[in-house]
């Protein structure tokens, strides 16, 4: 419903006409989820500092971890060491070791991106479940909705005409070329669709599998994962892969008119261009 | 400020602008995480009202789809972890713990009381006596490990129908021999609350051996609980005394373990 609704002023001086990109739920959706994901990306490296490594499989191997923030001693002092596969990094100052309060700790990430700051397992989980929760309902919500109201086949599902347009979708964002246009482009169908449909419900699934509460009542969930720490280190990965989106996200808003970005996720009116084509991008 | 441009340059003055508020923001972000820190410090309103409503949620959400014999699952010999971590108190310096390891435990007895109609003490070779239950279950800590081991004990449920539950009975109370944190008032020995959905479950026993073998002290010789429903804290480890309750709020700190009273979630179960 979003990108499909009428012209809703005439064009002003200057050739530009706005349009209701977005309907109220999607934008109310919007912001919900960028409190929850930040409140949840921040209590989740807490809970991740209080064993900061990787495990695959049911159970943790505890020497051989498939990623790992370390302090060790070396000959010039502690320092903060990355390991991920085999590759070992210095990180010194940011993982594994970093300064709080004028002391310098072994934490897997450093206490300015932890929620709380200082290390308390306890506290991070209670914000963690808080947020989770909140995520998971405003979610279903925005799902459901979308689901009945076709707005995810309308707006994110990309057409046939679209995908074919994919190579010329690329061409124009490596040029910084974006129209202003009532839908989305097809790439934007695309990562918006995979981040609403793939990625968020898999992160909670995968939350949803490192619990032993939950493994004993739907079995298939850690048989899915294969195995709680495996679902522990995709939980990981997939964040780590919503962090990437947003800040593909953030600077694509930035760099395509945040100020016509910004206002029709706020009050739901964008600026098009009638002499951009339609379907150009 | 709503003119809009097609090849998007951003012009000097937007940038500056721009700069200016992403400075702001990461201010006020600074200044929120502290205020962050003390809204959902311990013992705050916030964090007990309206925080606490996510794991409120888990336990609701769990209890609808945990039947009272739903099992944790089992694991084969060969899953078994080589190095299971053992976690919290390891060697307890009680001395009066030092001085039933000192005899390999041959004093220890397990006092059952409480609201029970028939308070008993049981000695090893008592529990060992009993009926017993061997498990190979996955042991999830609240940090975020696992590990898997063999576990053989006598079913809780066994113990409780011994001594016979009063009615008004409503948790099962597990103090412990060992002090994880030195207090003035004992509050820092370990204990643990479980209610009797999780204390009648087929796999909560009192486990006196591990991978075939006697209970070694890291792992809480002589008597530890398995809930393999729920996370590590709720397993206590070096347990001494078995006390039926009505409610747990008079006990230490008041909020049903050690772990509990140091601001984790009475229901373990994620």
């Amino acid at each position: 419903m979003s990108a499909t609704s009428s012209i809703a002023s005439p064009p002003p001086a200057g050739g530009r006409a706005f349009v209701r990109r977005h309907t109220l739920l999607v934008r109310i959706t919007h912001w919900i989820n960028v409190v929850c994901i930040l409140f949840l990306l921040m209590s989740g490296l807490q809970i991740f500092n209080a064993t900061p490594a990787l495990y695959l499989g049911q159970k943790a191997d505890f020497a051989h971890p498939v990623a790992s923030l370390a302090a060790e001693n070396s000959p010039v002092g502690p320092v903060g060491v990355t390991t991920i596969g085999g590759v070992r990094l210095n990180t010194t100052g940011v993982l594994g070791l970093s300064t709080y309060g004028g002391q310098v700790a072994a934490r897997g990430f450093p206490a300015w991106i932890t929620l709380p700051s200082y290390q308390d397992l306890a506290t991070g989980r209670r914000w963690h479940f808080f947020f989770a929760w909140l995520f998971v309902i405003n979610g279903a919500v925005y799902l459901i909705v979308g689901v009945a109201n076709r707005h995810l086949w309308r707006d994110l599902v990309p057409s046939r005409a679209d995908l074919r347009g994919v190579g010329r979708s690329v061409v124009h964002h490596i040029q910084l070329r974006f129209d202003h246009v009532r839908e989305y482009n097809v790439l934007q169908k695309l990562a918006y669709l995979v981040i609403v449909v793939v990625v968020l419900p898999l992160i909670v699934l995968a939350g949803m599998t490192m619990s032993p509460g939950l493994d004993s009542a739907f079995p298939w969930l850690v048989h899915a994962f294969g195995g709680r720490q495996t679902a522990r280190t995709i939980h990981f990965i997939v964040a780590s892969t919503i962090v990437l989106f947003v800040i593909v996200h953030l600077v694509m808003v930035l760099i395509s008119g945040v100020w016509n970005n910004l206002r029709s996720m706020i009050t739901g009116r964008y600026a098009i261009e009638p002499e951009a084509e339609p379907h150009a991008d | 400020m709503l003119t809009e441009r097609k090849r998007v340059p951003i012009r000097p003055s937007r940038r500056g602008l721009l700069t200016g508020i992403a400075a702001t923001a990461g201010a006020i972000v600074l200044a929120g995480c502290d205020r962050l820190d003390t809204l959902a410090q311990q013992g705050s309103w916030f964090r007990d009202n309206v925080l606490h409503l996510g794991e409120d949620f888990n336990r609701t959400v769990q209890r609808f789809f945990l039947k009272p014999d739903t099992l944790a699952r089992e694991f084969g010999e060969a899953d078994i972890s080589k190095d299971f971590k053992a976690n919290g108190t390891t060697d307890p310096d009680d001395p009066a713990y030092r001085a039933l390891a000192a005899n390999d435990f041959a004093d220890w007895r397990l006092e059952v009381g409480g609201l029970v109609e028939r308070p008993m003490t049981f000695s090893l070779a008592d529990l060992r006596a009993m009926p017993s239950r061997t498990q190979v279950t996955r042991h999830d800590c609240v940090e975020g490990w696992s590990c898997i081991g063999k576990w053989t004990g006598v079913p809780l449920a066994l113990v409780l129908e011994k001594v016979g539950v009063k009615p008004e009975g409503r948790y099962v109370l597990f103090t412990c021999a060992d002090t994880l944190e030195q207090t003035l008032d004992d509050t820092g020995r370990y204990y643990e609350t479980l209610g009797f959905e999780d204390a009648y479950h087929p796999q909560t026993i009192l486990a006196y051996a591990m991978n075939g073998e006697k209970l070694t002290i890291p792992h809480g010789a002589p008597l530890r609980v398995r809930v393999e429903r729920q996370l590590g804290y709720k397993m206590a480890k070096y347990v001494m005394k078995i006390d039926v309750i009505a409610d747990y709020s008079g006990i230490s700190r008041g909020s049903g373990g050690f772990w509990e009273d140091r601001g984790y979630d009475w229901y373990a179960g994620i």
